[in-house]
């Protein structure tokens, strides 16, 4: 809402040296949050006076026609003779009162005017257009005055009301009524302590008989007035003061009878719509619109009505779209000599459907759906009808249609000191009535209590909350108290949220950089993924409105995300990148239903709640990691190290590690990995074997498929699972007796998992056992073709004693026995 | 030589021989005079001055003296072991000092090679702001809450009583899910943390005291200050007699321990349907403290000489919401509160474009470390 502030003080006694900024900050700080302070003509330098146009005379043999002009300035210009102006405009003749910048002037955009030789002659000057001015966009030529408007050499800038500050205010969406002059002047004059005139507190004289006849649906309408004027001059202009303040706010000049209806909406609020009478057909009827009915809208679109649409339809079908915008046939035309102007306040909810079924938002449909005045409609009316009558010469018709079905107000029952205990602030006594008899609220009192019927202007004031906001608007939020919060002693993060961080931090640690990834996707990452057509991560859910059509889909997995993330990294010359992200991915339930819509007058059942949570989607927390190039760099030192598919694969157990869990690790096939470079990774939950993810070198499709460095690798974990697998920790006993190593070498079938070999030694060695640790793997000639050595170091301790080499003879031995037995492992000489 | 001997004249056992006494003596002194550096001292000090050497062997002959004459050698003995003693270890200030300025000088290496075998990452200055603000509200005592990101309708916007047409529930440019069959599924992904209020509300004992930072979703284009994913830091606090000079403490306590002591804030009437009465939030800029208010002369980037800096809104939680929550407005109270994550970054940091802190460049991580 855009409020020239000269045309607020109509209604507010502001005090003179109240500034623009000032009243900006004083409304924002009360709700009416004024984005800009526009300072309009704040640059415009004089002398801009009046200027009679005594003598055109035409020249010609340039491209266009060009007129010399002596224009009578009074002795604005120091010399009293007439001032010598060339002017390419022709709307114009002799004796005209117009509006002139001479030498030395400045106007709006740091426009200099000067004295200068054009077309052949001294042009000491400028005879100016409205956009020159900066008063409303007219490029049809000069502006040319009424008569009287003043006197040839009297400075302009003041009269035509050049240097204007508006306010542009972001109104809330429960706060309609400040989308007029009459509500924010009404706030203004509250805040400052000063009178407020109400432009809408006009008595309006009894209709002298029946106006145009109306058949209105009350529930989609509850008070609607036509007024007529008739002997409408459809060639009468809309007055200087009247564009400008259009223009000022936002609404461009149309015609006069256009202008009429904007005017009065933007100073009371209420939308206003002016017919040609005589292309209306019968009585006008306020209803529904039926199943297949169309309308051509004044935007010139043709529009298929929803029956939940509120239509104005006279006996040839639907002519408006009730408080969103009128239609193309019934449109004021030049020709209109019969206007019937409409005020009707149509219901909100319906307002704001239709406003979003057929996309457009009319100043008309803003106003509607946040709120307008229920009372207003007949004053409305009457002053367009009026305004017709003063600019454009109608005679406004004394009979007309009102129809009142407005239900009187429930009040709202609050007690007297509960904005106080909202705010925190012990208000004085009365404050509450005070400031809500300011705003037009009718206040009772009874007791302790404040019976409190809010104005009709106010339909956002129902809940004794609402009325306490009012209070403490006016009394300022600036002077609410600050008073620490006294909560309870937390507990602090859970187990889980600690871990997510310290997971961050060990992946960091081991030179993963975090990534925040968007979590939308396309069929295209799928296939790029290389998943089957039954793979579960195909499943995916679909938004209705994506921003990027190519991507619809929410993650079922961080891959594309990284892997993308990746390559613009490498894009950007960065060949060694390793990357991680924490985030969820979701994955839709299986015959899930429509999540429903509960009641909100009282909290959720259990069924309830568990009806919710079935709809809405499982989303495991993961943790994904993508890397390629050299993990340990290449320097001084020696050569560098490549990210392979181990990488990956200790990053799990990194993570798993994090949580004190250890991860079961096995050979698997599984998109998009490398199928002979994939491992499966599991965890132990009670009995249970749990898969979490998998890691390892990506399969060389997908490294195409996403343009990503050749051997890049992956691994993609479930949080939430490795979460569930912590054991407790139990602190181990430190011994101090000395340790007893003992290494083998096994030669196995090089097709043996060393996971197994290493398993199997570790539960052979028994409780004696410290740890074994693989130390290196050969193949070659001395194990010969298909089988390979592998060599553990095995630790042996006691607790209570120094190990005889016997005891830790006999622990390898029963190793290296078990590992015979489950791999088929031969001890090597 | 040490073999027991108890027929001997004290004069005739050869090491305790004045003239061997001080020939051992000077043999050692000479040692250690030509001991070169630190490790030809170490084979010194084992020949002349350990439990081997041979003083220290003489000196176990003392033992086998008859009383009268052990006074008279032990004291010749001692005095030659004292002596050696003193030599090695003044031998061995020489020779410390000599290294020091020689040896370890010779040692040297370039310190400033680097050593960035294996780099380390970062984590997200995102989710680091996330933790500190949340840790600011911890330390106050409140707990941390989480909800899904893909929401129930009801939870984002009826049960906060954004009413199906009003205007407010079309503010927050909202992504909804498609239903298995294209239709309705009743699920969008979240505006707003918001929904976590009443997750928490339904799912806690009161009194409830909890902040809810996480991801959410509107659909606006990404360009320098917006993104269609952003991070917010929700929080709410209901429990008896809360007033907003409460929301006002917690926000003063927030915006002291981020941003500095002694910045001034300032609530702003404002509209939010799940609060009512609300406020907008501004602090003073902690660059300018709005010095540059009018001073052209002297601006703020920080706070575009405005002097105030919007870090969220907030308010009193609309009674209606507890209802819908199935708390008792009539017996509680409450306040809520949002936060910008991404806005607390830009600010905290002077971070200048939201696209930074999505494309994931390693660059801009890297700045932050793996705490910040």
């Amino acid at each position: 809402m855009r409020v020239p502030l000269s045309w607020l003080r109509e209604y507010v006694d502001l005090p003179a040296d109240v500034t623009a900024r000032a009243l900006a900050d004083r409304l924002t700080l009360a709700g009416l949050e004024v984005e800009t302070v526009d300072e309009l003509g704040s640059d415009v330098k004089g002398p801009v006076v009046y200027g009679r146009v005594l003598e055109i005379e035409e020249l010609t043999g340039f491209k266009k026609p060009i007129r010399h002009c002596r224009v009578d300035v009074g002795d604005a210009n120091g010399t009293g003779e007439p001032q010598e102006i060339i002017c390419g405009a022709r709307n114009f003749a002799e004796g005209d009162l117009v509006v002139t910048s001479l030498p030395g002037a400045e106007l709006a955009g740091g426009f200099r005017i000067g004295a200068r030789k054009t077309y052949g002659r001294m042009s000491a000057g400028m005879i100016c257009s409205a956009s020159e001015l900066g008063l409303w966009d007219d490029h049809s030529g000069i502006i040319v005055l009424p008569e009287g408007f003043g006197a040839p050499g009297e400075d302009a800038i003041g009269p035509l009301g050049l240097r204007e500050d508006v306010l542009d205010i972001a109104v809330t969406p429960d706060r309609g009524y400040a989308l007029s002059l009459r509500g924010v002047a009404r706030d203004t004059a509250a805040l400052y302590g000063v009178d407020f005139r109400d432009p809408a507190d006009v008595a309006v004289a009894a209709p002298t008989g029946e106006g145009p006849a109306a058949e209105v649906d009350p529930a989609l309408c509850d008070r609607y007035v036509l007024r007529g004027a008739t002997g409408f001059d459809p060639g009468a202009p809309t007055p200087l003061w009247m564009k400008r303040r259009l223009h000022q706010s936002g609404v461009r000049p149309i015609s006069l009878a256009v202008d009429v209806t904007n005017y009065v909406m933007l100073e009371l609020g209420q939308p206003l719509h002016a017919w040609d009478r005589a292309a209306l057909r019968g009585p006008l009827r306020v209803r529904a619109a039926g199943a297949g009915e169309k309308l051509e809208t004044l935007d010139h679109v043709q529009r298929s009505l929803d029956p939940d649409d509120i239509v104005i339809a006279d006996d040839s079908g639907p002519v408006n779209i009730a408080g969103v915008m009128g239609g193309l046939t019934t449109e004021i035309s030049s020709t209109s000599t019969e206007v019937l102007v409409e005020a009707g306040h149509f219901d909100a909810m319906h307002i704001a459907r239709a406003s979003r079924r057929h996309q457009l938002s009319s100043e008309s449909s803003r106003r509607f759906e946040r709120g307008v005045d229920s009372a207003v409609q007949l004053v409305a009316a009457t002053r367009a009808a009026e305004l017709l009558a003063e600019l454009g010469g109608a005679a406004v018709e004394t009979a007309y249609t009102h129809i009142d079905r407005t239900a009187e107000r429930e009040p709202v029952t609050v007690r007297a000191s509960h904005a106080g205990s909202v705010a925190g602030v012990d208000y004085p006594e009365g404050t509450a009535r005070t400031w809500l008899r300011r705003i037009g609220c009718r206040v009772e009192e009874e007791g302790d209590l404040l019976r409190v019927t809010p104005p009709s202007w106010r339909p956002d004031l129902t809940d004794p909350n609402d009325l306490a906001e009012e209070v403490i608007r006016f009394e300022g939020y600036e002077n609410i108290p600050s008073i620490p919060p006294r909560a309870r002693s937390g507990r602090g993060l859970t187990a889980g949220q600690r871990l997510r961080r310290a997971v961050g931090r060990t992946l960091a640690d081991a030179g993963y950089h975090e990534v925040l990834n968007y979590p939308f996707v396309g069929e295209r990452d799928l296939d790029g993924l290389q998943l089957p057509a039954e793979d579960g991560r195909r499943a995916a859910l679909r938004l209705a409105n994506p921003l990027n059509e190519e991507e619809p889909l929410l993650r079922t997995t961080l891959l594309p995300g990284l892997f993308k993330a990746l390559a613009r990294n490498v894009g950007r010359g960065f060949a060694d990148v390793a990357l991680f992200e924490t985030g969820l991915v979701y994955r839709p339930r299986q015959g899930a239903g429509r999540a429903p819509l509960l009641p909100v007058d009282r909290g959720p059942g259990a069924d309830e709640l568990a009806e919710i949570d079935a709809a809405v989607p499982e989303q495991p927390r993961r943790v994904g990691a993508v890397l390629a190039g050299d993990f340990e760099r290449a320097g001084w030192w020696g050569p560098g190290r490549a990210a392979t598919w181990a990488d990956a694969v200790q990053a799990a157990r990194d993570v798993a590690r994090t949580a004190g869990v250890e991860l079961e690790v096995e050979a698997d096939q599984h998109a998009p990995w490398h199928p002979g470079r994939c491992a499966a990774l599991y965890v132990r939950v009670g009995g249970e074997r749990l898969l979490v993810g998998h890691a390892g070198e990506l399969h060389p499709r997908t490294v195409k498929a996403f343009g990503l460095p050749e051997r890049a690798a992956a691994v993609e974990v479930d949080l939430d699972r490795i979460e569930r697998a912590r054991p407790p920790v139990v602190a181990p006993e430190v011994s101090t007796y000395p340790v007893a190593t003992q290494d083998v070498a096994l030669a196995v079938d090089a097709s043996v998992p060393v996971g197994l070999v290493s398993a199997a030694l570790a539960e052979g060695a028994g409780e004696l056992l410290e740890s074994v640790r693989l130390f290196d793997v050969y193949t070659g000639e001395q194990v010969g073709e298909g089988r390979k050595s592998v060599a553990f170091t095995l630790r042996f301790r006691a607790g209570d004693r120094t190990l005889t080499a016997e005891e830790a003879g006999a622990a390898r031995d029963a190793a290296v026995a078990l590992a015979a037995e489950r791999t088929g492992a031969v001890l090597r000489g | 030589m040490s073999a027991p001997n108890n027929s001997f004249d004290p004069v005739e056992v050869t090491p305790l021989h004045p003239d061997e006494v001080a020939r051992m003596r000077e043999e050692a002194l000479a040692a250690i005079e030509a001991a070169g550096d630190l490790a030809e001292l170490k084979e010194v000090r084992l020949a002349h001055a350990s439990d081997r050497s041979p003083l220290a062997l003489a000196n176990r002959e003392i033992g086998a003296l008859p009383p009268a004459a052990k006074a008279d050698a032990g004291k010749r003995v001692g005095g030659a072991r004292r002596d050696v003693g003193q030599a090695l270890k003044a031998r061995q200030a020489v020779l410390e000092t000599e290294r020091d300025e020689r040896v370890l000088i010779e040692e040297r290496v370039d310190v400033t090679l680097p050593w960035d075998r294996a780099p380390r990452g970062a984590r997200h200055p995102l989710t680091t702001v996330a933790e500190r603000m949340a840790d600011i509200f911890v330390g106050l005592g409140f707990e941390v809450a989480e909800g899904p990101e893909v929401e129930a309708e009801w939870f984002n916007f009826d049960a906060l009583n954004f009413q199906p047409d009003h205007p407010a529930r079309t503010m927050q440019d909202t992504f909804f899910v498609e239903g298995p069959d294209g239709g309705e599924s009743g699920l969008v992904m979240r505006t707003h943390t918001s929904p976590v209020q009443v997750r928490a509300l339904l799912s806690r004992e009161l009194p409830v005291y909890v902040v809810a930072p996480g991801k959410t979703f509107r659909t606006d284009e990404l360009d320098a200050t917006h993104s269609p994913v952003f991070h917010q830091l929700e929080g709410l606090v209901v429990d008896r007699g809360i007033t907003l000079a409460h929301l006002r403490g917690a926000i003063d306590a927030f915006v002291e321990n981020m941003f500095g002591a002694g910045l001034r804030t300032r609530f702003r009437a404002s509209y939010f349907p799940f609060t009512e009465p609300s406020a907008e939030v501004d602090m003073e800029c902690f660059v300018c403290r709005g010095a540059s208010v009018g001073d052209p002369d002297a601006p703020c980037r920080t706070c575009s000489s405005e002097g105030w800096i919007e870090i969220g809104g907030c308010g009193v939680v609309n009674p209606r919401v507890l209802t819908a929550a199935g708390v008792d407005p009539e017996v509680y109270s409450g306040w809520a509160f949002g936060l910008g994550i991404e806005r607390t970054l830009m600010f905290a940091h002077g971070v200048r474009d939201m696209h930074d802190m999505v494309e994931g460049d390693i660059r801009f991580t890297s700045a932050f470390g793996s705490e910040n």
